[in-house]
């Protein structure tokens, strides 16, 4: 399963598809629009959310579990932001492999999901080399 | 087309009412300007101008324009280093409402540095630029670097399935 908010969260997921893409992936993000540039039946749309709107954080949250539940995904990966921070946790409660990707706009500081997501992460990746600094953060590249 | 666009969760109205001034002030016809305002309070009189595109409209927009001018988003500069297009970017700055932290000033700050971004740091630069849009860089791309971030991932997962 992979999960991207919009803009930029999903562009870079969709540049490092290569990664997974031999892999039967799911794919959850905020834009109907954007399930066109997966295979057909692949995608669900999930609430957008921010750390402003907590009520929405909570719908958004509980459409990630449910397709968590709904799906089993042996490996839950993501670029961010909160979306892909709750499909870390839940994916995890679930016994999945989980993966975050910070995006590569993070150049100074790891973002909030991206340290929150710390307990919750097998593999936790930054796109700048100068802030993987820390235990069980990683530089392995960046998309730019 | 100059093609301009500010994301849509928060306005962005200095960067929107600079270039709308701007046009408004050019005698002899200049490019058209299409703007994507988002949420912009003020929408703009002298160019032309929508809230917001489908994701199919906004890759249409960016591929056919001469330029992006636009806020210093990174999904509008990945973009723009797909399609090879130049870009120009004002960052939004906190303190003044226009973003949740002042991330897009370091985004621009760094990416000017690797991969050469042009940048317009406030509305007098902006202006500057307008006088002089051919001078717009395309962003360079690196792409042993995303490579090496696509095989990490895919041997990880590999190794976990």
């Amino acid at each position: 399963m992979a999960i991207a908010s919009g803009g930029g969260h999903w562009l870079q997921l969709q540049q490092l598809r290569d990664a997974f893409t031999e892999h039967d992936v799911t794919y959850l993000s905020v834009d109907a629009g954007l399930a066109v540039q997966v295979p057909e039946g692949k995608f669900h749309r999930i609430k957008d959310a921010t750390r402003e709107e907590p009520l929405d954080l909570l719908r958004c949250a509980y459409q990630v579990l449910r397709l968590i539940i709904r799906i089993r995904p042996e490996i839950v990966l993501s670029t961010g932001a909160a979306p892909g921070l709750f499909g870390l946790i839940f994916g995890k409660l679930f016994g999945a492999t989980t993966i975050w990707i910070d995006s590569v706009a993070n150049v100074e500081k790891l973002s909030l999901s991206g340290r929150l997501v710390r307990p919750f992460a097998d593999l936790r990746l930054t796109q700048w080399e100068h802030l993987a600094c820390e235990a069980g953060l990683r530089y392995a590249g960046s998309v730019l | 087309m100059i093609f301009v666009t500010v994301g849509s969760q928060i306005p962005f109205d200095r960067l929107v009412q600079c270039i709308d001034e701007w046009a408004g002030c050019q005698t002899p016809p200049h490019d058209a300007l299409l703007a994507q305002i988002g949420a912009s309070e003020r929408p703009p009189a002298h160019i032309e101008w929508t809230r917001r595109l489908s994701s199919a409209e906004y890759l249409e927009r960016v591929a056919s324009s001469r330029a992006v001018i636009a806020h210093a988003g990174m999904g509008t500069i990945l973009t723009a280093i797909d399609l090879r297009k130049p870009i120009l970017v004002m960052p939004r700055i906190g303190c003044m409402g226009e973003t949740r932290n002042d991330h897009q000033i370091a985004t621009a700050r760094h990416l000017q540095q690797i991969v050469g971004l042009s940048v317009a740091w406030d509305e007098s630069e902006l202006r500057n630029w307008l006088g002089r849009l051919d001078e717009i860089t395309i962003p360079s791309s690196r792409s042993d670097s995303i490579q090496n971030l696509t095989s990490y991932i895919q041997n990880f997962i590999n190794r976990a399935a």
